[in-house]
């Protein structure tokens, strides 16, 4: 079982450096605040942690909630004003 | 369950295609909604699957959160977004840590020693992410000294540190009960954080964050190892394979080793070289008025745009000039090297807010054969990205760099406000040489001064 989620680690780990190699230099910076965004993902296990009863483990559930979705929205909406400027001539 | 992992395979897929749209200006703002879609069925599936979740505590957080991503978002100046990237990788960090911490902490569940292992690991990598990017943040916004900070056995106490953690997360694994060895593992991950980050320097930040960004994604797949969530395992090699790739290509970009940017401590001011003072150079510095005068004549412009012109927040005083002299005719490039700035494409995206056409944007390899037919190349607060001693002078500590070829065009103008050496701490003997001409100043007002004097020809 954890031979799985392993190999599930490294071939995303391989599409992601076949994915990103071709993200051409003009847009690594919204790269770096899009891939913020996705780290928010995080927030999956936030939620997961706030389960009732956790005592000290909600409350660090809940703070993780709070970052994680800082990361989501803030991440993806500062992308997308980004992008919003590329524009061609 | 199925049905969850399935949905969860699904977001991973949307990030994939989301990324994968960013290979082009025209489809990236597509994608990133693409991705903004998988987050949404990712966040949805896991509130609709887990009927043992605090709904209150999830909704408040997410509320909070939300205000306070969006201020950010929309509040950030183009010129800070080095600064709005740092803290945002130092709080995915924490987030993955406290999440890691919560499993560890929570009473009844039995750890196995895979879990204990990784928890350990989550809550290294994420408290180090979270204490580094607080530095590098500190460093970028200028509350914390961007010159590197250094004392006498730094590397043994890093060292000293670094073992310590990995013995404790040993001794972690076989003792799960041990709480107080657990908190001196964050706080020594904290320390660690912090002590890695403070002796690099500014101009080094592309490196860091990158690697910051990475760092954030590691611990965000470790915490999908953790919790045996694949949505958490897979986004979070995304993102740590985005950040190691382009750490790369910033280490490139300045042709250091990655260990070399860690621990070189370049850009500490070290006094006079001792031969470095022989060197004097005479340089020509010109007004505005005459400055004026060779664009007037130029038929084909290369822009080289540096930290200096953030810092002024000349990119739209820039694009004032390019029309004016796009419209007399005039060729106008923009020439872009990959460490320029603060962050990796930091001086794209400050451009594209000034409304300049992203095919006008040039990269290193794209551009530096057109210099040779270039007849001004205009420097704007560069410098050691268009240091010619990289390409000839062994003993320059940016010897083997890549460099934009300015020297090779038919006059170079360069705009800085003093003299000051660069952030290698190097003198720029391009500024001696025949062909250049310094224009002194501050980048926004030197453009809107030449602008006016343009017309006025």
């Amino acid at each position: 079982m954890d031979i799985n989620i392993l190999t599930v680690f490294i071939l995303a780990v391989f599409v992601g450096v076949e994915i990103i190699t071709k993200v051409p230099p003009t847009l690594h910076t919204p790269l770096m605040s899009g891939s913020n965004a996705i780290s928010g993902i995080a927030i999956v296990g936030a939620i997961i942690s706030t389960k009732i009863g956790g005592e000290v483990g909600s409350w660090l559930g809940f703070a993780a909630v709070i970052f994680a979705t800082v990361n989501v929205v803030g991440g993806f909406m500062v992308t997308d004003r980004m992008l919003k400027m590329f524009k061609k001539k | 369950m199925n049905i969850e992992n399935a949905l969860y395979v699904l977001s991973s897929v949307l990030f994939i295609f989301g990324i994968k749209r960013l290979s082009h200006p025209k489809t990236a703002r597509s994608g990133n909604s693409i991705a903004s879609m998988g987050m949404l069925i990712a966040i949805v599936t896991t509130l609709l699957a887990n009927s043992n979740i605090s709904i209150e505590l999830v909704a408040i957080g997410i509320i909070i959160g939300a205000i306070i991503g969006a201020f950010f978002a929309i509040r950030v100046e183009m010129t800070q977004m080095p600064q709005m990237v740092a803290i945002f990788n130092g709080f995915g960090g924490i987030a993955s840590a406290l999440i890691a911490a919560a499993e560890f902490l929570n009473p009844g569940d039995i750890l196995s020693t895979f879990s204990l292992a990784t928890i350990s690991l989550s809550v290294f990598v994420g408290t180090l992410t979270f204490t580094g990017s607080f530095i590098a943040f500190g460093k970028l916004q200028g509350f914390v000294s961007g010159q590197p900070i250094v004392f006498p056995g730094q590397q043994f106490l890093n060292a000293l540190i670094g073992i310590s953690i990995l013995g404790l997360s040993v001794y972690i694994t076989t003792a799960p009960d041990q709480i107080n060895i657990f908190y001196i593992l964050i706080a020594l991950s904290a320390l660690i954080g912090i002590a890695l980050t403070i002796p690099i320097g500014g101009a080094d930040m592309p490196v860091v964050i990158s690697l910051l960004n990475s760092y954030s994604g590691i611990a965000a797949s470790s915490t999908g190892f953790v919790l045996n969530n694949n949505a958490l395992i897979i986004s979070g090699a995304l993102v740590g394979a985005s950040g190691l790739i382009l750490t790369n290509i910033m280490c490139k970009g300045m042709n250091r080793s990655l260990a070399n940017v860690i621990f070189g401590a370049v850009g500490l001011d070290q006094g006079p070289s001792p031969d470095g003072e022989a060197k004097q150079i005479n340089i020509k510095s010109y007004s505005t008025e005459e400055a004026a005068m060779i664009f007037d004549a130029a038929e084909k412009i290369i822009v080289v745009p540096g930290y200096g012109l953030a810092v002024a927040q000349a990119q739209h005083a820039v694009r004032e000039v390019a029309d004016f002299l796009s419209k007399k005719g005039k060729t106008v490039l923009y020439a872009i090297h990959p460490v320029a700035g603060r962050m990796p494409g930091h001086m794209n995206v400050l451009l594209a807010e000034a409304n300049i056409p992203y095919d006008q944007l040039k990269d290193l390899d794209e551009v530096n054969n057109e210099f040779e037919d270039c007849d001004v190349a205009l420097v704007l607060g560069a410098n050691d990205v268009v240091n010619p001693a990289a390409r000839h002078d062994s003993s320059s500590p940016i010897y083997g760099m890549p460099i934009l070829d300015v020297d090779k065009s038919q006059t170079v103008i360069i705009n800085k406000r003093t003299m000051n050496t660069g952030f290698a701490g190097v003198q720029n003997e391009l500024f001696g040489y025949d062909n250049s001409i310094m224009v002194f100043g501050d980048a926004k007002d030197m453009l809107q001064q030449l602008l006016k004097d343009l017309k006025e020809l």
